[in-house]
């Protein structure tokens, strides 16, 4: 049977604030286990939390630019279980009164615009770390209390293709905002997925599987289509699918089932008394509102209009807000008829340099030298696109202009008939055999003489007129 | 010397006029509670030789402070065993406040009831208080030990917390002065919560002159308690004037009726004729929800302690059970570390909050405490003050409640709306029962009308003897 799934993502997101959420310590990644710890955030007997206000506004601007209708009145609520990571062993986070709700994505995956709904963006705190190791688990409390964002999609995702999408978007949109790292590696963005197949066209839903431990968005992706695969496997056994919590082993490419306790998790909420309820009024939020910058689908959109860019390029340039920064740079400075060159010159050559620790706008090379070498390829011709590869690496290591670069190592071409003839005259009185072959009919050996003239020039002299005049030459000949 | 048995006042007074020393202050009370501290049983780990150790601090006048406070440096415990050795890194902010004002605390820590889960002090895992007025009743509690300090002169003064009542109603079974403060007036923070929307700090003192002090002391806005209240403190001190001509009073009907003890009924009778005498208006008023205070409380109450005692766990601090495995632990060190009421507390708290019983009892009883807010705003929309007796009966028997958890929760029956409310109240003592014990006088007011009820105490105080009155020991 063709079944079709009904996918929705949990997402859980670092704010970057200097501070903790209700406290001060500092929320630096990376540091020695519990040295960024207080009474406070290890849950010490008769400390209070106080919440960080920045936490807040930054909260409250995801909120606005994932489209959702931020409360007037909004208030934490205490969750309680037991676990080691949780000093308190009460999470401190939102239930019947989120700071948001009722918003959208808009995502845009083979040229089709699709709008994923958002339930709802609610604040909480993180937990410990646990580290499990020789037959022992050890805690880490520097992540505790680092102030989280929950948003929560509707079950609108209908494949592993637009959750990878939904979660790409996310991320450049709260990148924009820079308000997270959004970091999957370092776990500042961590995503959960619930899935459940129903034959195709059908109302219902079907019964759902929970889906955790993905560590990146192919992870997610992966995961669901192999749960696609596995669910589909069952209902076509003509056998019942159970409602469980399943991991994603990465390794394996599989997911597990996890041991699950008897009986429903009661959470026990109920409204955190140590924290007074907020009241965001009007004219914060319209001040928030303020700051948020042209978000990455409004600045696809202008690209496109504006330098004539195809959606393709657009979406690839505005995906990180820096590097999209450094391209409109380029772009305002270029001529237009370069500038489809320019843009796919940044996504390709250039977009090669990088790494995961150094993006496109970090690579040192100022948006007016690369037009320059743009200009030189495209334009002028004065070297060739791999010659142009070979200059921009020389660009970034040495910070030079590329005109600087063509000079100090003579590698502009030879364009000019008069010095290249000499050397095809050279060429064919030394290949006379090729020269015999290319008379007999035999097309290759043009392009082996044209290759020896290339050599002779160290590389330098205009293929293209190198072989025009060549072909004058053997066909007068 | 005997300068214990004066109050802070006057012992302050006395250092100003350098005819004494705060080392004499010291040294006098130290004898004082070597003296008869065997039979009171008012602290926990008995600091005699720390109080005078050298370098200790011994500016000002020394605050006995109750188990639940931290003391940096001094053992924090709440009287439970699971807090065993907890010894906190930091200060509560009345600590700090207090070492500002030049006075000192000396880590004299009062008994109390495990967690401030009681009304008698018999709860607490050192054993239990015995009340100065007669060493076979109980002084109250869950403040029983700071009560009982400043009842038999080993305290000068002391800090209580107060979650419905455990200030009010041991300073009327001891014969001391005791304010609950307008919920937010103190910072809570460094109190170890029991539940965090009741529960206020505030002073147990030999007189209202010294209450006042004590406040002005440890009120005010504190950025490291969201739940405090950012406004001016005004000097406490300066309204103490003998005078309530025209202050207009309200006696609740619903708290003259069974369950009061008819001989604390007849000594109230008298405070409210003798305040009459002296110029005060008084009129029967209503606080129709009243009788559902008992219930309301012991909803919110456990269901807030209930996840703040989650955190005692054996994982970071206090005890931990020997055992193998996580739940284990969890298990065999909550069973091991908590007290019967303790667990009690825990049980209801968690069942009231569990899903499907959350409407039925929780967000009910949120409602009604809304009411009962309102029952007490309408009222003061007419009376700067209601009158109540503190506690139905006077100190009882120890061991005579123990096995009964009901009759022992409606000794808090007359303080309970007050925490819930989140307003102020203050309990001086009014009289003196056939046998001999101390009956409290209940005065109520508005949100920060603190002002409020110490002029109305101390003008009763200065026109009464009850105060001077010390127990025999």
């Amino acid at each position: 049977m063709k079944y079709e799934a009904v996918i929705g993502l949990e997402v859980h997101l670092h704010l970057n604030t200097k501070t903790k959420a209700f406290c001060g310590c500092s929320t630096e990644f990376g540091q020695q286990p519990n040295s960024q710890v207080c009474p406070v955030c290890l849950g010490f007997p008769g400390s209070l939390p106080v919440y960080n206000q920045a936490a807040l506004d930054y909260a409250i601007k995801v909120a606005l630019a994932l489209n959702c209708q931020v409360q007037e009145y909004t208030k934490f609520d205490r969750k309680n279980y037991f676990y080691p990571d949780l000093p308190k062993n009460y999470q401190v986070s939102q239930y019947d009164l989120p700071l948001s709700l009722h918003g959208f994505l808009d995502i845009e995956l083979g040229g089709k615009l699709k709008r994923i709904g958002i339930t709802r963006v609610h604040m909480e705190e993180d937990a410990g770390k646990l580290i499990h190791q020789d037959g022992c688990s050890l805690v880490d409390f520097n992540r505790t209390g680092i102030p989280l964002l929950e948003i929560v999609s509707e079950p609108d995702i209908s494949s592993p293709e637009e959750a990878y999408e939904y979660l790409s978007t996310l991320k450049s949109t709260v990148q924009y905002l820079e308000v997270s790292d959004c970091d999957m590696e370092k776990g500042s963005l961590r995503c959960d997925a619930n899935i459940s197949l129903r034959p195709s066209g059908a109302k219902t839903l079907g019964v759902k599987t929970e889906l955790k431990n993905m560590n990146s968005f192919k992870g997610v992706k992966d995961a669901l289509s192999y749960e696609i695969r596995r669910q589909s496997a069952i209902l076509d056994s003509g056998e019942r699918l159970v409602q469980d919590t399943r991991l994603w082993d990465a390794r394996a490419q599989e997911t597990i089932a996890m041991r699950t306790k008897e009986g429903a998790k009661d959470y026990r909420y109920f409204p955190e008394p140590d924290l007074p309820p907020f009241i965001i009024k009007e004219d914060k939020i319209a001040e928030l509102k303020k700051t948020i910058p042209e978000l990455p689908k409004e600045k696809m959109q202008r690209f496109i209009k504006d330098y004539g860019l195809t959606e393709y390029v657009a979406k690839i340039l505005v995906a990180s807000k820096q590097d999209a920064f450094f391209a409109e740079e380029c772009l305002k400075k270029t001529a237009d008829q370069n500038r489809k060159s320019l843009a796919n010159w940044i996504i390709g050559p250039v977009s090669a340099l990088t790494s995961s620790t150094c993006a496109i706008h970090e690579l040192n090379i100022p948006a007016e030298n690369l037009v320059e070498l743009v200009d030189l390829v495209e334009n002028e011709k004065i070297i060739s696109n791999l010659t142009g590869k070979v200059v921009l690496e020389e660009m970034r290591k040495t910070g030079k202009t590329a005109k600087s670069i063509v000079k100090e190592k003579n590698l502009a071409q030879i364009s000019d008939s008069g010095s290249l003839q000499s050397v095809i005259e050279e060429v064919m009185r030394e290949n006379a055999k090729s020269v015999a072959d290319f008379k007999a009919g035999k097309a290759n050996a043009l392009m082996f003489l044209v290759g020896q003239v290339m050599r002779k020039s160290s590389g330098k002299a205009n293929p293209k007129i190198v072989q025009e005049l060549m072909r004058e030459r053997l066909e007068s000949a | 010397m005997e300068l214990y048995k004066l109050t802070a006042h006057e012992l302050l007074e006395k250092i100003k006029k350098k005819e004494i020393t705060s080392e004499q202050i010291v040294s006098d009370l130290t004898k004082r509670i070597e003296g008869i501290e065997a039979k009171v049983k008012a602290y926990v780990r008995v600091p005699s030789s720390t109080l005078l150790a050298p370098g200790a601090q011994a500016n000002g006048i020394p605050v006995s402070i109750k188990d639940n406070i931290c003391t940096d440096g001094y053992n924090t415990e709440c009287c439970s065993k699971i807090l065993q050795g907890f010894n906190p890194p930091y200060n509560a902010s009345v600590i700090n406040k207090i070492i500002a004002s030049g006075n000192s605390f000396l880590g004299l820590k009062c008994n109390m009831d495990e967690f401030a889960f009681g009304s008698s002090t018999e709860n607490s895992c050192f054993g239990p208080t015995h009340n100065p007025w007669d060493l076979e009743c109980v002084p109250g509690g869950s403040s029983g030990g700071s009560a009982a300090a400043v009842a038999s002169d080993e305290a000068l003064w002391a800090l209580g917390s107060d979650t419905g009542g455990s200030i009010r109603q041991p300073a009327s079974f001891c014969g001391v002065v005791g304010l609950k403060p307008t919920y937010g007036r103190v910072s809570r923070f460094g109190l170890i919560a029991f539940a965090s929307s009741l529960d206020q700090i505030g002073p147990l003192t030999k007189d209202v002159e010294d209450a006042a002090l004590l406040m002005k002391i440890i009120s005010g806005y504190d950025p490291q308690d969201s739940t405090s209240i950012n406004a001016p403190v005004p000097d406490y001190t300066k309204a103490l004037v003998n005078d309530v001509k025209g202050i207009k009073i309200g006696i609740p009907k619903e708290y003259f009726v069974q369950g009061l003890d008819p001989e604390v009924k007849e000594i109230i009778e008298e405070a409210i004729n003798k305040l009459k005498a002296l110029g005060a208006q008084f009129q029967e008023v209503s606080l129709p929800h009243s009788e559902y205070a008992v219930a309301v409380y012991y909803i919110i109450a456990t269901a807030e302690a209930s996840s703040n005692l989650a955190r005692f766990d054996g994982v970071q601090y206090g005890l931990r059970a020997k055992t193998e495995g996580l739940m284990d632990m969890y298990k065999k060190t909550r069973a091991q570390g908590f007290g019967d009421e303790a667990k009690r507390r825990i049980l209801l708290g968690t069942f009231a909050l569990a899903h499907g019983y959350y409407d039925a009892y929780y967000l009910r009883a949120l409602k009604v405490r809304t009411l009962i807010k309102q029952d007490f705003d309408h009222v003061f929309k007419d009376f700067d003050c209601i009158i109540t007796p503190t506690s139905p009966t006077p100190a009882f028997k120890i061991g005579e409640k123990v096995d009964d958890p009901l009759k022992m929760y409606l000794s808090d029956i007359y303080t309970i709306s007050v925490n819930l409310a989140g307003i102020p109240a203050i309990s001086v003592p009014c009289g003196l029962t056939k046998k001999g014990l101390p009956v409290g006088l209940q005065i109520l007011s508005k949100h920060l009308n603190e002002e409020m009820l110490l002029r109305l105490a101390h003008t009763y105080e200065q026109n009464t003897e009850w105060h001077k009155m010390k127990p025999k020991l």
